[in-house]
Order: C-alpha cells, then sequence, then structure tokens
C-alpha cells in the first residue's frame, strides 16, 4: 500500500475515446492490496476494456462481495455505482440490481473464496438464469485476506507457502461453469492482458452471463515454488486455444483468415467477436467437446485458456423472465404500484 | 534488441534534461531539494563548483536548462531553475570559510589570462587552489567583463558581481586592471608565462552600413553605450529612442534607455516575433517597461538634417516562404520614425587586432582563432581560448563551462601529459529507499503552477538605474517551486533478472512510461508503435531491459514524461525497480572525478 495518491497528471498524447475521457478517467483510488497483486492488473485490464468500450463510468454498477478480490471495484470506475454486499452474496444483489433496472452493465467481481466456496450455490444460480453481467471470478487459489489457507480452487497437490500440499480436490470454475448453461466463458491470467482485455470487451457486449475466470497470483501467499497458481507456473503451463479479438460496431472486419480456423460471432449492440482457433482440434461453439478438452488437458496438469465457449442463442434472465426494459426508478408511480384493487385482480386470477 | 547501455554516466545524465542542457552541467535537481531544506549554503556551493557565479547566473542566466526542463513537457512551465538559483544566492548567508583559502603551495607556474570575464574568471578559479600564479590582464578598470559593462545593474547589482569576483581574487589571483594586451608576441615572448588563456569575449559591436550612418553623434553600438552607461560616463538619453535589433543586448539598451530619460522607446526588429533572438522572458520585462516592439522593419537610412539626427527611414516588409522553403522578403513600402537616439544592437563579435598573424596562432577565414573543441588549445602551443573569444558569442554559463575545461588542458600541458588524455566523468547511482515506501526525495507530485517573479513598480525603477528590478522569490513562492521540480535525478532503475511480470508498474505508472513487449529485434518501429503511449518526443531515451526471466519480454521505459513519482518502485514486489540517485562526477583541473 502506498503512501501517496497516484498523481492526477496525465501522459499528454492520452488517447481519448468517443466520450472525450482518457484511460485516467476510468480509475478509481488508489489499491491497497500488495504490491504484485494480480487482481490491480485485473483492475487495470477492466479499466482499458471500458475505455475502449467508450462505456460511460455512471451507466455501470460494480458488484462485489467479500475478500481481496471484492475489494477491487474502489480501484476502478469512480464514477460508477457499486454495491459491496455480504460474503458470496454478489450474484443476489446484481440480480435484484439487474431486475430492477435492466440498462444498468452489471460488473461482478468476485474471488474463488466468494464464488466458490461460500457463494457457490449463488454463482450457480445466476449464470443458470443466464442474468445478463460480467461475472469476473479472481482465482488466486488461496484464502489471502486471512493470511493464506487454501481455498476451493487449489489443486491437489499445490503447496502452501510452509510447503504442505493440499489433499483436497478443486472445484473447476470453468468446467462447472459449462455444466451448467453458461453461454460464455472465458478463463485468463491476469498476466497477460493482451488475452485479457479483448475477453473483457467481449464479455461486457454479451447477452447473457460472461463468466470470466482469471488466474490471479498472490504475491504474499501463492506466489511460491510448488503453487500452481503463481506467475511462473501459470506462464508454463498455460494454453491459450483460442484468441478472441473484439471488433467495435463501426468496425469493418477486414482480416480474412482461413476459413476453419475463424469464427466472427456477433454480440449484443452490433459489436462482434472474432474467434481464432490456436489448437486445431478445439471449437468454441460445442459445449460438449469444449467441456472435454477443458477436462483432457486439465488433468495434464495444462491450464486452457481463451474464450473458451460462446453461446448468443440462449434467451438472457431478461426475456425468459419478461422483466420490464424501463428501469423500475423511471417507471410512474401508478405503473409500479397499481393499487389495492390490481393485486386483488391478479389474486382473483388464480384463485 | 540489446538492452540500453546504463554502464555510463551519459545515459543517466541525459534524463536529467536541466544538468544535461547546462553546458557547466549544474546539478540543479540536488540543489533544488537543497533549498528545500533550507540549506541555502550548500544549493550555493553544488552550484558554485559548476558555474561558479550563482549569484549573477542566478539573475542572468540565458537558462538552457528551462527549456529543457521535464516539466515543461508534463504541464506548459518549467521550473523557475534560475530564479530558485538566485534564492540560495541571496540566503546562503557566510561562506567564505568553505571555499579554498590561501596562500596555496605555488607551483611555479604563471598562467596569464587576457580579460578578466567570467572565462578567464573559471580559469584562476580552478588553478589558483592548485598552486598556479596567475595574472588577469583586463582593459577596463573593474573586473567582470561583459558581466560588468554590458548588463545593467538594474538586472545584476554590482554587489552581487564584486562578492563572486571576490571570492576568486580573494584566492590570490594577480589582476592587473586598465591594463589591455597590446601585443600577444609580447606578452608570449617576454611575460615569462607557461600558458596564456584568451578570454577577451566578443567586445566588438556590429555596426550598420546605412547611409547616415556616421553623419551624427546620437547614434551609438549598443554594447558599447552600455558600457558608457556602466561605467558612469552617459548620464541620458533623448525622449524618442530607437533601437535596431532584437536580441538580448536590445532589451538592455531599450530598458536602459527608458531610464535614462526615454520616452518613446522603440525596439526596430526585421521579422516577426517567433524569428526574434531575444530570451521571452527579457521580452515580456522590456515591454512592461513600456518599450514598444515594431516587427518587420528593416533599417534602410538615418536622416540627419544640419547635423543633428531627425530618425531613420525603414523599409516595411512582407516575409514569404519560396519554393525551396527559404524566407524571402518583400518591400511594402518605406517609413520614417522620428528619433533622438539610435542604439544599434544588431550582434557583436570577437577582435584579435593584437594578435599578430605569425606566431603560430591560425586564423580560419573568418577572422576567428582555429580553436580546439575539446582541449580549447589553439594551433600554438601553449595558448588556449575561451568564452566568446573562441567561437564567437554565447553566453556567461559557457564562458564557464569552457574555463572549466580549459583549465583542465592547461594543468595537464604544465604538468607535460597530453591534452587529449582527459579525466572521465563518473558517476554514483545510490538507492533513496528509507523505509516501505519512504524515499530521501519528495516524490509526490506538487501541482503548483510556476511561481510568478514580482517586479519593484515601474516608476520607482525609472527613478534608479541601479535598482534591481526582480525582487526575489519571497519564503512561499520558494516552498511552492521547490516542490514542482520532478527530482529527474532520482532514477527508475530496473534490474530485468528480478521482474516476475506482474505489470504493477505498468498499471500504476500515472504517465504510461512502461510496456512490456515481445522481443522486436532490431526494429525500433515495432517497438514504439507497442508502447503504452505514444512516443512524443524520439531525442527522449528509451530505456530498455535485457529479456525478462518468464517470457524473455522486454521492459520499456519512455523517459520523455516520467514524473520519478516512483509508484513503479513502490507497488514492485520484488524490488526489480528502485528510485536511485544519481550524482554525475565531473572532473576539474587538478581533480579527477573517480580514480583512474
Amino acid at each position: 500500500m502506498t503512501y501517496i495518491k497516484k498523481p492526477a497528471v496525465r501522459h499528454p498524447g492520452l488517447e481519448k475515446n468517443a466520450l472525450g475521457l482518457t484511460l485516467r478517467d476510468y480509475e478509481g483510488s488508489m489499491s491497497t492490496l500488495c504490491a504484485g497483486c494480480g487482481h490491480d492488473s485485473i483492475t487495470a485490464a477492466i479499466i482499458r476494456a471500458c475505455h475502449a468500450l467508450s462505456i460511460a463510468p455512471h451507466t455501470v454498477a460494480k458488484l462485489s462481495g467479500i475478500g481481496c478480490s471484492s475489494k477491487t471495484p474502489t480501484y476502478f470506475l469512480g464514477g460508477a455505482h457499486g454495491f459491496n454486499s455480504a460474503h458470496g452474496r454478489m450474484p443476489a444483489i446484481a440480480t435484484g440490481a439487474g431486475a430492477a433496472n435492466r440498462r444498468l452493465l452489471l460488473l461482478g467481481v468476485s474471488g474463488d473464496g466468494d464464488s466458490l466456496s461460500i457463494g457457490l450455490g449463488q454463482m450457480a444460480h445466476a449464470i443458470r438464469r443466464n442474468l445478463r453481467m460480467t461475472y469476473i471470478l479472481e482465482n488466486n487459489g488461496v484464502y489471502g485476506l486471512t493470511k493464506g489457507q487454501f481455498s476451493a480452487s487449489t489443486d491437489l497437490g499445490s503447496k502452501s507457502r510452509r510447503g504442505d500440499p493440499n489433499v483436497v480436490p478443486p472445484i473447476d470454475p470453468v468446467l462447472l461453469a459449462l455444466s451448467i448453461g453458461a453461454t460464455f466463458v472465458a478463463r485468463s491470467f491476469s498476466g497477460d492482458k493482451d488475452q485479457l482485455v479483448p475477453i473483457l470487451e467481449a464479455a461486457l457486449c454479451h447477452d447473457g452471463l460472461a463468466f470470466v475466470d482469471v488466474i490471479s497470483p498472490c504475491v504474499t501467499f501463492n506466489d511460491h515454488e510448488g503453487s500452481t497458481k503463481s506467475y511462473a507456473y501459470v506462464r508454463k503451463h498455460g494454453l491459450p486455444v483460442v484468441h478472441a479479438d473484439f471488433v467495435p460496431p463501426a468496425d469493418p472486419i477486414t482480416l480474412e483468415q482461413e476459413p476453419g480456423t475463424t469464427q466472427i460471432v456477433p454480440l449484443h449492440g452490433g459489436a462482434r467477436v472474432r474467434l481464432t482457433k490456436v489448437a486445431q482440434d478445439y471449437d468454441p461453439r460445442d459445449r460438449v467437446r469444449a467441456f472435454a478438452f477443458v477436462q483432457e488437458h486439465l488433468a495434464r496438469g495444462e491450464i486452457v485458456t481463451g474464450l473458451l465457449f460462446l453461446d448468443e442463442s440462449r434467451p438472457s434472465m431478461h426475456e425468459v423472465m419478461g422483466t420490464v426494459e424501463t428501469p423500475l426508478v423511471e417507471l410512474p408511480y401508478e405503473s409500479l404500484c397499481p393499487g389495492a384493487a390490481a393485486l386483488d385482480a391478479i389474486t382473483e386470477q388464480w384463485r | 534488441m540489446l538492452p540500453t547501455d546504463v554502464s555510463r554516466p551519459d545515459y543517466w545524465h541525459r534524463v536529467v534534461d536541466c544538468q544535461w542542457a547546462c553546458p557547466a552541467h549544474t546539478n540543479v535537481p540536488e540543489y533544488i531539494r537543497l533549498i528545500g531544506q533550507g540549506r541555502y549554503a550548500d544549493a550555493y556551493l553544488l552550484n558554485r563548483e559548476s558555474n561558479v557565479f550563482p549569484g549573477i547566473l542566478g539573475r542572468t542566466c540565458d537558462r538552457p536548462c528551462e527549456p529543457a526542463c521535464r516539466r515543461g513537457r508534463v504541464e506548459e512551465q518549467p521550473v523557475a531553475i534560475c530564479r530558485l538559483k538566485r534564492v540560495a544566492a541571496d540566503l546562503k548567508g557566510e561562506i567564505r570559510d568553505r571555499l579554498p583559502r590561501g596562500p596555496f603551495r605555488k607551483n611555479g607556474k604563471r598562467i596569464a589570462c587576457v580579460g578578466a570575464g567570467p572565462a578567464s574568471l573559471t580559469v584562476a578559479n580552478d588553478l589558483l587552489p592548485l598552486g598556479y600564479e596567475v595574472t588577469l590582464f583586463e582593459k577596463l578598470s573593474a573586473p567582470g567583463g561583459l558581466m560588468r559593462s554590458n548588463i545593467p545593474a538594474f538586472r545584476l547589482p554590482e554587489s552581487v558581481l564584486d562578492e563572486e569576483i571576490g571570492y576568486i581574487l580573494d584566492m590570490g589571483a594577480d589582476l592587473r586592471l586598465s591594463t589591455p594586451i597590446t601585443s600577444m608576441r609580447r606578452l608570449l615572448e617576454d611575460g615569462g608565462f607557461d600558458a596564456v588563456f584568451v578570454g577577451s569575449g566578443a567586445p566588438r559591436g556590429k555596426d550598420l552600413d546605412a547611409p547616415g550612418r556616421h553623419d551624427s553623434p546620437n547614434v551609438h553600438v549598443g554594447i558599447e553605450w552600455l558600457e558608457s552607461v556602466a561605467f558612469g560616463h552617459t548620464t541620458s538619453v533623448g525622449e524618442r529612442v530607437l533601437v535596431i535589433g532584437v536580441g538580448n543586448t536590445a532589451m538592455d539598451c531599450c530598458r536602459t534607455a527608458r531610464r535614462l530619460g526615454g520616452r518613446d522607446v522603440k525596439v526596430m526588429a526585421r521579422r516577426d516575433r517567433p524569428y526574434f533572438k531575444a530570451s521571452p522572458w527579457e521580452l515580456e520585462d522590456a515591454e512592461e517597461e513600456g518599450v514598444e516592439i515594431v516587427v518587420n522593419h528593416a533599417p534602410r537610412e538615418f536622416v540627419v538634417r544640419d547635423g543633428r539626427l531627425q530618425g531613420m527611414l525603414f523599409d516595411r516588409l512582407e516575409w514569404s516562404v519560396d519554393a525551396q522553403g527559404r524566407q524571402r522578403s518583400r518591400t511594402i513600402d518605406t517609413v520614417f520614425f522620428p528619433a533622438d537616439d539610435v542604439i544599434l544592437a544588431i550582434g557583436q563579435e570577437t577582435a584579435f587586432p593584437w594578435i599578430e598573424r605569425d606566431i603560430g596562432i591560425a586564423f580560419d577565414a573568418s577572422g576567428q582563432p582555429v580553436v580546439d573543441r575539446v582541449t580549447h588549445q589553439s594551433s600554438r602551443e601553449g595558448v588556449f581560448f575561451g568564452g566568446d573569444a573562441a567561437w564567437g558569442p554565447l553566453n556567461i554559463i559557457w564562458a564557464v563551462a569552457h574555463g572549466h575545461a580549459a583549465a583542465i588542458s592547461i594543468d595537464l600541458h604544465c604538468r607535460g601529459e597530453p591534452l587529449d588524455r582527459r579525466p572521465p566523468q563518473g558517476m554514483r547511482l545510490v538507492s533513496t529507499k528509507m523505509g516501505l515506501h519512504e524515499w530521501s526525495y519528495a516524490n509526490d507530485y506538487d501541482a503548483s503552477r510556476r511561481q510568478k517573479m514580482v517586479h519593484v513598480d515601474l516608476e520607482r525603477r525609472f527613478g534608479d538605474l541601479r535598482l534591481e528590478v526582480e525582487v526575489g522569490f519571497d519564503a512561499a513562492q520558494t516552498a511552492r517551486e521547490v516542490a514542482r521540480c520532478l527530482n529527474c535525478d532520482v532514477h527508475t532503475v530496473f534490474r530485468a533478472s528480478a521482474c516476475i511480470e506482474c505489470d504493477a508498474c505498468i498499471d500504476i505508472c500515472p504517465v504510461q512510461c512502461l510496456t512490456i513487449v515481445r522481443d522486436p529485434g532490431d526494429d525500433l518501429q515495432a517497438l514504439e508503435a507497442r508502447l503504452s503511449a505514444p512516443r512524443a518526443h524520439p531525442d527522449q531515451p528509451l530505456y530498455v531491459s535485457g529479456p525478462l526471466p518468464q517470457t524473455a519480454r522486454l521492459m520499456v521505459k519512455d523517459e520523455d514524461v516520467c514524473i520519478h513519482c516512483g509508484l513503479c518502485t513502490e507497488r514492485c514486489p520484488t524490488s526489480a525497480w528502485d528510485m536511485q540517485k544519481f550524482d554525475l562526477l565531473q572532473p576539474y583541473a587538478g581533480r579527477p572525478a573517480c580514480p583512474t
């Protein structure tokens, strides 16, 4: 944690987006996480993605639970709405916020403790409902805030800082998400922004729940030799299988690639994502094969990364539930609360 | 791509823009920090080490450091380096006991300096403590050269001049006033000197060869006129004054004229503002004093009737660019400006009528002596040139730099060593880390704007020719201005072997200096295209690391707008970055910078 604030002075040549904002306008307050924390790098990637998409900060709701990861929404988009919920309850709050205001861009940040332990049920149901939100799981395989205990995503055999191996099998968030019907599943690494930023851009434009598992080393408790979530280990064992290029709505697609290796998938709002296969036998549109692929490589100790699965055809929660397009706050009181007579009529209907 | 060679002082030195731009390489950030700590005497002495005349230069320097200052690239205005130097000089108190004090053990060598201006005085300053006997021959009745004769007292008080020249004379220099050297041959043959240093300046003002030039006594050559004012020979001027030329001498002339009775003072410029030679701040001061600057007027002839100057005719010019990109002028018409006095300030040049051409000192076609750029030696062994005398008019700080270099040569010459075996520069890089996130310098960015110098009001100014116009910074202004310095000498030093590529430094950098890139081979353009922010100034260095341990990528820093806040270092988990203070160790005569 640093003692000075990040100076407001900026590079004179900094690029401005369609809103006339620079990268610096998407920052929040100074991080209080450990120096070198992967989470800070994810924060920087979120800032880049939101700047590139010219997202107006006040249209975003940042949601989180408890943990190091859940502290990070303070460090980006200072002008956005935010809710720091109870431990593991971020998906519930997000669901409520989304139901109340469909125009809000929901950006949930959680960790392996918040999502895979105490909040596993919450996360699973948000995925199942296909709530329209970006769900970032900052996965460091350790309980950093409570001094380094194994978490639910610690790999078998991965060693604690003291040298003890983990003996309880982990939950793989990507396999879990695929198995319960997620429509956008990605895995990336905090140390690889070239991969992470376009994935986040695509996630923010996805019409449904975009689940992004980001391996994010904990420099203090889980960056040692023997850990499977250290910078060095992830760099060595990471296996990028799909490269995602985000194509903004206005940009023409110029580069024609070999058929069979590239797929263009349209996203919500006119943007597209171009998926380029890195591994020949991988298809990000086939859930069954994707699941098998990730599992096979997991067994070999390889961490499959990229935008692993994308299905834009499934309806989001709003469509399924028929939620109202207008934010509740903008509805006239009479529509929102039609009175006892209307309630009686509804009740009567089901008698 | 090969990592940047940072083993020699030059790389780090260049990042300290002010110090690099200063001909004498004054350690600006360090003395500014000392001022900030109230250590004025220490700041003064650090200055004096390299520039010898901090009080004088704190008022009159051409300030090559300020346009170079990084602050000017981060916001609009550079740090007021020059005026801070004056603060140190004004508040230092007594420092005499910290200067070398004679008598020194004589080494038996005798040096003659022609002229007692800044170059010669610097030579004396460097050689006297080594035991040399230094004799300064000055044609005027007081030492200081152009600093005394050409710079008006309202910019540079005599007391400051006397004090700083006095420090050198008190080391035991033999000053011969009113003693012009009229024959170099005699000096060399009969003087019995082991070396001669020519620091006689550029004492001849350029004349304007126009009709009527010599028909009236009211047409003056600027530097001669200023000298005559400085020594009290001229005490008045007509009400209407035209100053021809728009360099710094012209500014001194017009401002002096305003004090001697000139009411309608005009500076006549051939060209438009962007091409003026005068420093912007001097132009500003002149205009504040009611001097009118008339652009695009070329002098045509002096109008003199019955022996009385009536004024001057000027061609009104229109400038355009021709097909070859050259500036061309066209005369629109001819206009008359009435004047009681005309002062010519169109440049000055060296004059060596006293150097015989058959004594082995070669001159080139333009009449300049042939002088080695490094050693300052002429074609005759043992005869050295420096200051304006060497290559034509420069400024005081260059004269000082020349004096230091020439003193090294003279010392080598007198010890019978080859002049090209010069002691190298050295450097020191020391970590400034004091605690977890504590540094031995103030790393936070201060958004204060440049402090404005307070001037004495106009009425008082015009009542006293010698009243200094600039009041100097007060304590609050000094504190704010000091905090504006970015401490560019505290460098971000990178150790590639420790880097784990967590991106923390890149993410925190407020000015997007840092990038990790895949090795682009020799393709600099590819590297530049991948920088976090566009490379605005390709003359500013890129600091490229060796391959990083995990991915063999390279850490690249564009030094351009780094504000030296140290956040990269504070956010680095492995101490791959460190903030290290750089000291340039400069060699001086008899004092090598580091053991060789």
